[in-house]
């Protein structure tokens, strides 16, 4: 299966600034893809490039065959796109809004009203459906805007930082929407800072840094490849004066007389032999568990 | 195509409806000011009566209504410079971007947007103004002279908006496009001079020529318009930039290139300009030419009653006389450098004046001369002078390098205006406007200023020789 997204060596060029710098990859159908990257990196160039917004200076890109600037019109029917911004027209009502831009998109008028009833209500918009936009809460603002983009049922959404300037109920709202969009076999692509977000909603993970992309993976291998083998920790209730011999399977990172760190490849061999070499000396284990690493790690580790 | 446009005109028609500032201004224009005219008018009448005067009241009507017409479309610049420039200042034109609609349809559709507005406003207080007069027993214009100031009317207001497009496509706020709106403004208002004094004139024949004139811009700003208000020219210029300095370096590259060699500048670099530049030229000696014949056409048409000309012979102390006097009025004093001065001063204006104009005022200027010199060889013909030989006394000896000087200087000019309408691919208006300018200078510096020079010197020197030899008594 030919994959839904293809780009190649795609590279966007401002006079004397090269916004994005030979990015290719692949992403398949039904792939919560995250782009990350530091403010200038490339991201929003890359998503205008992708929604045939922007041409590319060279390279292609594809959207499910449909060349990005051959065939622009194709790619904006089947692209969905939630701008940086909501860039609400404020003196227009909710339903008003959306059913304008359905209007654009070539949906019946029917199809247009009912869907946009069904979105509104999903994000518990309904009651404020003939609202004028400027009385809406910057949570709301963003909620009417991904409606906007997801209204005409794209097969690609691109959402650009979709929960910034949100409180946490919105946010969290609007990502379990993406999650069920993710569920229902959609692909999105993910530009956003927040790397809590990235990690729980996305599939593979993209890095750019200055136009170029830096990591391209699953975010477990990301974090395999970047930060090693897991790091697992253990802790006593009392201290002991000396820990009992370990073999070769572990790789100590840590240790004092209350606690060890160590990392290794096979947890389920590893785990149980420290258990019963603490448990053989009469050492109590108040825990044994996985240390926690963020994908900000990785980020972190690969931007800096 | 049409379709999408008018779905984006009905929303924008809509949120400029909803719009109190833009609402609340119509309204009083369209409804309370044609009042105020018809009683100014109805007063002024009373006035001239008093003095049996007829001919202001049947001027000073037309002259109403345009008025009453014009002050409503002024707001089309307005809405137009909220809707293109505003539009992208609030962010809300990139969702638009997103969608399948192309580049044209949604210039298509703010284009009417802001124009359908602000003429209803203007025909519905014209019509306003005529009703009151006509219930007030007074005489109203002919069909043909308000069908003239409607075309007129709303094509100013299309002229404005398509200006209002492009002024916008270079600016990324509505504070910036405000302050750039002057070059529609000035323009605007002395056309509208322009035509007050036509209508007083009752020079009504002449309002048609400015019609296809006003239609002709109205061509050259719309593709203007459409080349730059498209998805990639929005979204590559995310802040409003005057840089002086990168203007600078640009005109450097333009104008001296990498390293400043007079050498390169004489074999290769004017040359090619030159080369480059044939079409212009070409257009512009037909220009002259024309000019030429329609002031020769002139002369045949208004002939000048011998008496007035007088034989067409000069006595050589009389002649003497007027070389020594000094200048007059625009006139320069006939010695190199007075001439040289006047000439090289009135290209630089018409230069000037054609940034301003796309051109078109530069060619003006240039068939003014033209057309004098072409009525006086018409003149002379007609007094059975040989207009050959009088071309050949008084044109010719500085002809030889004044005109083509004239037409290098023009047509580079006219370039220069023509520059933002269409910049080559790959360049946006202000890198090709800049390009032109240095181009104008260049070869202004290195060829005609030379050019004029020698011609300035021939024509105090050679010429009244040559004028002397042939006309001498």
């Amino acid at each position: 299966m030919s994959p839904l997204i293809e780009t190649s060596n795609l590279t966007k060029q401002f006079e004397t600034l090269t916004a994005v710098n030979g990015l290719t990859l692949t992403v398949d159908e039904g792939t919560v893809l995250a782009l990350l990257g530091p403010n200038g990196a490339g991201k929003t160039t890359t998503v205008r490039m992708l929604t045939s917004i922007l041409k590319p200076t060279s390279g292609y890109a594809r959207i499910a065959g449909y060349d990005v600037a051959r065939a622009a019109t194709a790619v904006r029917h089947i692209v969905g796109h939630l701008t940086e911004f909501p860039g609400l027209y404020m003196r227009m009502r909710a339903l008003e809004y959306l059913d304008f831009f359905g209007e654009l998109q070539g949906m019946t008028r029917a199809d247009r009203r009912a869907r946009a009833e069904q979105l509104l209500e999903r994000f518990g918009l309904g009651e404020a459906r003939e609202r004028r936009l400027a009385g809406f809460s910057k949570g709301m603002r963003q909620k009417v805007a991904l409606i906007r983009a997801m209204l005409h049922q794209p097969r690609v959404l691109f959402l650009d930082e979709p929960t910034s300037a949100m409180d946490p109920h919105s946010a969290k709202q609007v990502r379990d929407a993406i999650a069920d969009l993710r569920r229902d076999g959609h692909t999105i692509i993910l530009c956003t800072h927040n790397l809590y977000e990235a990690e729980t909603l996305a599939d593979r993970i993209v890095v750019v840094r200055r136009g170029k992309l830096i990591a391209f993976d699953t975010p477990a291998q990301l974090k395999h490849d970047l930060l090693g083998l897991p790091v697992w920790h253990v802790r006593l209730a009392q201290p002991i004066a000396e820990w009992p011999p370990l073999n070769g399977h572990l790789q100590i990172e840590t240790q004092n007389a209350f606690e060890m760190a160590y990392r290794t490849a096979q947890p389920e061999i590893a785990n149980p032999y420290v258990l019963s070499q603490l448990h053989a000396i009469g050492a109590q284990v108040v825990m044994l568990g996985e240390a926690p690493r963020s994908l900000e790690d990785v980020y972190l580790k690969l931007v800096q | 195509m049409l379709h999408d446009a008018l779905i984006i005109t009905r929303r924008e028609v809509r949120d400029s409806l909803r719009d109190w500032r833009i609402v609340a201004p119509i309204v009083i224009l369209t409804l309370v000011f044609p009042w105020i005219m018809n009683l100014s008018t109805r007063a002024a009448f009373a006035f001239v009566e008093e003095y049996n005067a007829q001919i202001i009241p049947a001027r000073l009507v037309p002259f109403a209504v345009m008025i009453v017409g014009f002050f409503p479309i002024s707001f089309s610049l307005i809405i137009a410079l909220e809707t293109f420039v505003g539009e992208r200042e609030r962010n809300s034109l990139e969702p638009l971007l997103g969608t399948p609609i192309s580049d044209a349809a949604l210039y298509l559709g703010k284009l009417l947007a802001a124009t359908l507005p602000p003429v209803m406003a203007s025909y519905l207080g014209m019509t306003a103004y005529l009703i009151g007069m006509a219930l007030s027993a007074q005489p109203i214009p002919d069909w043909s002279v308000l069908t003239q100031i409607a075309l007129l009317t709303t094509t100013e207001a299309l002229v404005m908006v398509a200006g209002a497009v492009v002024v916008s496509s270079h600016t990324t706020s509505v504070r910036a496009a405000n302050l750039l709106a002057s070059f529609i403004i000035i323009p605007t208002a002395f056309l509208i001079q322009v035509e007050t004094a036509l209508l007083f004139w009752g020079a009504y024949q002449v309002l048609w020529f400015i019609l296809i004139a006003l239609i002709v811009a109205l061509a050259l700003l719309i593709r203007t318009g459409v080349r730059t208000f498209n998805r990639e020219e929005i979204l590559a210029r995310e802040v409003d930039e005057f840089n002086l300095a990168a203007i600078a370096r640009m005109f450097r590259k333009f104008f001296i290139g990498e390293k400043f060699s007079l050498g390169r500048i004489y074999r290769y670099d004017l040359p090619r300009l030159v080369r480059a530049n044939g079409l212009p030229i070409i257009f512009t000696s037909l220009v002259m030419l024309g000019g030429a014949i329609l002031g020769w056409g002139l002369a045949v048409q208004y002939p000048v009653p011998t008496e007035a000309l007088g034989a067409f012979q000069v006595d050589p102390a009389e002649f003497q006389k007027q070389l020594d006097a000094p200048g007059m009025g625009i006139l320069p004093r006939l010695d190199t450098w007075s001439i040289f001065f006047n000439n090289t001063r009135a290209l630089l204006i018409a230069a000037i004046l054609a940034l301003f104009s796309f051109g078109a005022l530069a060619l003006i200027l240039l068939l003014l001369p033209v057309g004098i010199v072409g009525f006086f060889a018409g003149q002379a013909a007609r007094l059975g002078t040989d207009a050959f030989t009088f071309l050949v006394a008084f044109i010719l000896p500085h002809g030889i390098v004044e005109l083509p000087a004239a037409i290098l200087a023009t047509a580079f000019a006219l370039r220069m205006g023509a520059s933002i309408i269409a910049p080559p691919p790959g360049m946006s208006a202000g890198e090709n406007l800049i390009r032109a300018c240095a181009d104008f200078l260049k070869i202004f510096v290195f060829l005609i200023l030379p050019f004029l020079l020698i011609a300035a010197w021939v024509e105090a020197t050679l010429t009244p020789q040559v004028v002397l030899y042939i006309y001498g008594r």
